[in-house]
């Protein structure tokens, strides 16, 4: 049956208005209790790098909220002077936006190794306090991958310098590729890894951990073994830690926490 | 249950397979079925997608102009999957992060448009809601299928509960594509030595 082109057209526009109406309806009734869950995700996230859940065991969120409570407690720094900087409340600080508007960041080093446009002026950090004292620092941290960024913790103890561990909470990598930078098995090589090269006098110099390229070489202090089929995305983990750990990240910082010792 | 209703819904498990006969929506039987979790949520979404779909097509099949049929078809079934999706990260936040891109990747199934420009467009919404549930559970037969034995022999679980102890050296090439390939081949096999006229002719 032949259509004339007005029905047509019309037909086309009210299917892409239903549409539309079903899609937007959907995605702004949900978006609440999604912007919920991601939170809660990065909590848990937070608290399996703390060491304090076991990741294959099933959190409530009321028992993640309590934990984060109990446990962790949460900094705003200045990244340039590393200092505690308590004119921010670290409530509903977001990092992300921080990062992008141009009145809170700076530009970033040209072509630095996390890939980064922009840096903030200030950065949200956790604490993990375990009978009183310092357990360990719980860091973000970002960098390239191969289809965009990723984003993660990285948990030093408080020498600052043993690895406690790493997580990834988001990020584009290709599922059984890239991807297994989310894999325990993977995940559990960190723990224990020295982040720091040794200075001659015995102090902590650069950052040196890496994600070798193949297996690292039995008593490796520093290196991770590679994931097959992700050079790129290995690359990129080593880049972000180079680069979050070194003077433009948090350097600074942890210096000031190996003076506060 | 007439005969005509019960045939739509039974015939795509075993005797029309959209995935072991008609050789569609192989991609995601092989991404989301390292575990049997994955594979039941995803079968879950795309009985919703391919159920909801027909309905909508057959409900306005004798007002689409035969000339843009297909994108009107695309645009609604793109819609009940981005609306699948969102549902999915609001109360599986985990089990969508696993799925990944694989939910959004519903869109492209071939089974969903084929069912609808094959028989929704054809036929009543009532006939074609029991023709979408019964492809989506052909499908979803397989994803089961290939979920259950790749999670038991790729991890030694089933349904995120350990069953073969210490001893069993997980099969690490079960939880990658190949173990579904031989998986969905033996499927078609095992369907095939039942249903012998299925074999095609030399």
């Amino acid at each position: 049956m032949e259509r004339s082109s007005g029905y047509i057209i019309t037909f086309a526009a009210v299917v892409c208005l239903v549409c539309g109406v079903f899609v937007s309806g959907a995605a702004v009734s949900l978006k609440d209790r999604q912007d919920q869950n991601a939170v809660l995700d990065k909590q848990k996230k937070v608290l399996i790098v703390g060491g304090l859940i076991d990741p294959n065991s099933e959190t409530s969120p009321e028992e993640i909220e309590r934990l984060f409570k109990t446990n962790i407690t949460a900094k705003i720094i200045d990244l340039k002077t590393g200092q505690i900087y308590d004119k921010i409340s670290s409530d509903g600080f977001e990092q992300e936006k921080y990062t992008k508007d141009p009145t809170t960041s700076i530009e970033a080093p040209a072509r630095n190794a996390a890939g980064a446009k922009r840096l903030p002026k200030h950065a949200l950090i956790y604490e993990r306090q375990k009978n009183g004292k310092l357990d360990r620092l719980i860091l973000p941290v970002n960098g390239k991958g191969l289809w965009g960024p990723l984003y993660g913790y990285f948990a030093l103890a408080s020498d600052t310098n043993t690895v406690k561990g790493i997580i990834f909470y988001k990020h584009q990598e290709t599922p059984g590729l890239g991807g297994e930078i989310e894999n325990p098995n993977w995940m559990s090589l960190w723990p224990g890894k020295k982040a720091f090269a040794m200075t001659k006098d015995g102090g902590l110099g650069k950052p040196k951990i890496e994600v070798n390229k193949g297996p690292s070489k039995d008593g490796d202090e520093y290196g991770i073994d590679g994931l097959s089929g992700a050079t790129i995305t290995s690359r990129g983990v080593t880049g972000m830690l180079q680069f979050w750990l070194g003077d433009n990240g948090f350097g600074p910082y942890l210096a000031q926490v190996r003076k506060g010792q | 249950m007439a005969s005509k209703q019960k045939e739509a819904l039974i015939d795509p498990l075993f005797n029309d397979n959209p995935i072991s006969l008609q050789v569609l929506g192989i991609c995601s039987a092989l991404a989301v079925t390292t575990k049997l979790e994955t594979s039941v949520v995803m079968s879950a979404a795309v009985i919703a997608v391919l159920t909801l779909s027909n309905l909508a097509i057959s409900l306005m099949r004798n007002l689409i102009p035969a000339s843009i049929r297909i994108i009107v078809q695309l645009t609604v079934i793109a819609s009940l999957v981005i609306i699948t999706d969102q549902v999915l990260k609001a109360f599986m936040y985990e089990i969508s992060k696993q799925l990944s891109v694989f939910v959004g990747l519903i869109i492209t199934n071939c089974i969903i448009m084929g069912r609808a420009e094959a028989y929704a467009m054809q036929n009543g919404p009532g006939m074609s809601i029991i023709d979408g549930l019964g492809n989506g559970l052909g499908y979803s037969i397989v994803l089961l299928f290939v979920g259950f034995f790749r999670e038991l022999f790729g991890s030694g679980k089933i349904y995120g509960v350990t069953v073969l102890g210490d001893w069993y050296q997980p099969n690490g090439l079960m939880v990658l594509a190949p173990g579904a390939f031989f998986l969905i081949g033996i499927f078609i096999w095992m369907n095939r030595v039942w249903k012998p006229d299925q074999i095609e002719a030399e």
